[in-house]
């Protein structure tokens, strides 16, 4: 066939979604699902740059890491992990419904996995509130409100240097602040979808961008899958007590 | 469509150990295991999870070996990252101070 025919059989039968550049919806879906992998290598080394940060603060500073970590709420933190591995169960069902046709099945789930997100950052809130009113939030971030432990509450022995446990706090609000920044963003791209998915625009052959939305959720589940155990969990075997 | 289709029931299996293994992970934590093995028993957890996430949520399991070679490389760079530092930070106490 000579270089430069416009239209052939299988064209003129191609998908609405095929782009020009691609054989078929199959690669397509396959190219697109690799340059999201990709990107998530790069988040990958961003969030790894932070948890380094945290390995190596925590092994200098192991007690202060440990009080402050008690004085984290394990049930909160317990309950948004509990909330991000139900969202991804049900991200999962939604690329399962689009791609076996079942439109309002995936719409249901798409706005199960957002709401599911918006519990996650209103119990964010809260926690983050609760950190406002101690006098956790470090460093000079909110004007009048110095990082001022009480070292009652916070159960600090004798001589701990208040510096260390504020270190522990910086990584706190770095690392979920970070990854609640994620969440937001995911849930705008998530809003898109389901929109996208109540316009009739996916079908069994044209899924890929509800499945790379889901693998950029799992990502963000994943990260805090490691944070927490890392943030919370610490110093439980020392002093065992709910914060 | 080549795609493989994974169906609800192993999405189920997986979200279900996936909740016990947050149930165990915050269980096990007040438990005081000698010398580093908390941090190890919570790492091994937690990396456990993520696996599953990232076989059976994310289709790894069942896509191209390609995908599979990019995470590994991810984890591959992380590791440099991880292991050069870590030597670097830890082995500072045998220099001499001048």
């Amino acid at each position: 066939m000579p270089e430069g025919l416009a239209t052939t059989h299988e064209h003129a039968t191609a998908h609405r979604a095929l782009q020009h550049h691609f054989e078929n919806m199959e690669q397509q879906r396959e190219a697109g699902t690799l340059g999201m992998w990709v990107f998530l290598v790069t988040e990958i080394m961003f969030f790894g740059g932070m948890f380094l940060a945290y390995t190596l603060y925590r092994y200098k500073y192991p007690e202060a890491f440990a009080v402050a970590s008690n004085h984290l709420d394990i049930r909160l933190g317990g309950i948004n992990t509990a909330v991000l591995i139900v969202s991804s169960f049900t991200m999962a069902m939604a690329v399962f419904s689009t791609q076996v046709g079942k439109r309002r099945n995936s719409i249901i789930f798409l706005l199960m996995t957002i709401a599911l997100g918006l519990t996650f950052l209103g119990i964010k809130t809260i926690e983050y509130y609760d950190k406002y009113r101690d006098s956790l939030i470090p460093g000079t971030l909110i004007p009048g409100h110095p990082f001022n432990p009480n070292p009652h509450e916070l159960h600090l022995p004798p001589g701990m240097p208040v510096g260390n446990v504020e270190l522990f706090y910086w990584i706190y609000f770095a690392m979920t602040g970070m990854h609640a920044l994620h969440m937001i963003i995911g849930m705008g791209i998530l809003t898109v979808i389901t929109i996208l998915a109540v316009r009739r625009r996916f079908s069994p052959e044209y899924y890929a961008p509800v499945e790379i939305s889901g693998l950029y959720w799992h990502f963000v589940d994943i990260v805090w899958i490691f944070l927490f155990p890392l943030l919370y969990l610490l110093g439980r075997h020392l002093a065992g007590h709910l914060g | 469509m080549s795609e493989h289709i994974v169906y609800p029931r192993v999405y189920v299996t997986i979200f279900l150990a996936l909740l016990v293994g947050t149930g165990v992970t915050a269980w096990v934590a007040f438990y005081n295991f000698p010398g580093p093995l908390n941090a190890v028993v919570a790492l091994t957890i937690a990396v456990i999870k993520a696996t599953l996430v990232i076989l059976y949520f994310m289709h790894v399991r069942y896509g191209p070996r390609l995908i599979a070679l990019i995470i590994a490389a991810a984890l591959f760079w992380m590791a440099i990252l991880f292991a050069l530092t870590i030597s670097d930070y830890s082995t500072r106490a045998w220099l001499p101070v001048t």
